[in-house]
């Protein structure tokens, strides 16, 4: 699991390939050449930053003719935002507090 | 092919305590009570009322949780909606907490359903909560050197 958090970090740790990775999550399937409009770098730059977000798992690639299209995967990012145990460890500790409360509170 | 997107997360946290439903029921519904176990709330037990839950601001997080007031039903059912702009965060979500008297107590049942920030109907909070985890990420990473 902590090399899992290594390579999402270390791939989204770069400011231009988290926005590449941003814009597919929000606009979704986008060709090289899209990306490349708004990324502010060259297309073989953007190309090879894809290659890295790819190799972690973190967008997927399908060709059609001449163009490759990428789409984000959301689920990549599921050991960063485990939401459920981060909320099963901030209940179980106010039900504590919250016994606590209920063994000074008058009757 | 990728999975469908209408998945929910669902949280459950349950607890057998030694007092009646009444008892913890104020617990759960007078404002200076709450303050003692959850946090700071301007809660009323009035269906539709909309109130915050305030804890410390914390890096990238205001530290507030918007709620509005879905069930309340005396001693046995309280639920409400629960939105944090915390990083994972940008997941809406529904508390539903439930009293069943026990012959030594209560059984105390925490229900906290939210939606996966994928979902098409939580397009907004997504947005909202991507701007936020890149943020702390980026935090991370910079504490991480």
């Amino acid at each position: 699991m902590p090399d899992t958090h290594d390579v999402l970090f270390r791939t989204l740790a770069d400011p231009t390939r988290r926005a590449i990775f941003e814009r597919l999550c929000r606009e979704g399937e986008q060709t090289v050449r899209a990306l490349t409009v708004h990324a502010g770098v060259s297309q073989p730059a953007v190309s090879k930053h894809l290659g890295v977000l790819k190799q972690a798992g973190l967008v997927r690639d399908r060709h059609e003719g001449r163009q490759t299209h990428y789409r984000a995967q959301h689920r990549a990012l599921a050991p960063l935002l485990d939401w459920t145990s981060h909320m099963v460890g901030f209940w179980q500790s106010r039900f504590d507090h919250l016994e606590d409360l209920l063994k000074r509170m008058d009757q | 092919m990728s999975e469908p997107v209408t998945e929910t997360l669902s949280v459950v946290v349950e607890r057998e305590i030694p007092f009646p439903p009444e008892k913890i029921w104020r617990a759960l519904t007078q404002p200076h009570l709450i303050q003692e176990w959850l946090m700071k709330n301007d809660f009323q037990p009035v269906v539709g009322h909309q109130f915050k839950l305030r804890t410390d601001p914390q890096p990238n997080w205001n530290g507030i949780i918007d709620c509005e007031v879905l069930t309340v039903e005396p001693n046995r059912k309280l639920s409400y909606t629960w939105v944090s702009g915390e990083a994972a965060l940008a997941i809406k979500s529904v508390v539903t907490l439930s009293l069943t008297p026990t012959s030594t107590g209560t059984f105390l049942r925490m229900e906290q359903t939210g939606f996966r920030p994928d979902q098409p109907q939580n397009y907004q909070g997504a947005k909202y909560g991507w701007q936020h985890f890149f943020a702390t990420l980026e935090q991370v990473v910079a504490r991480a050197d």
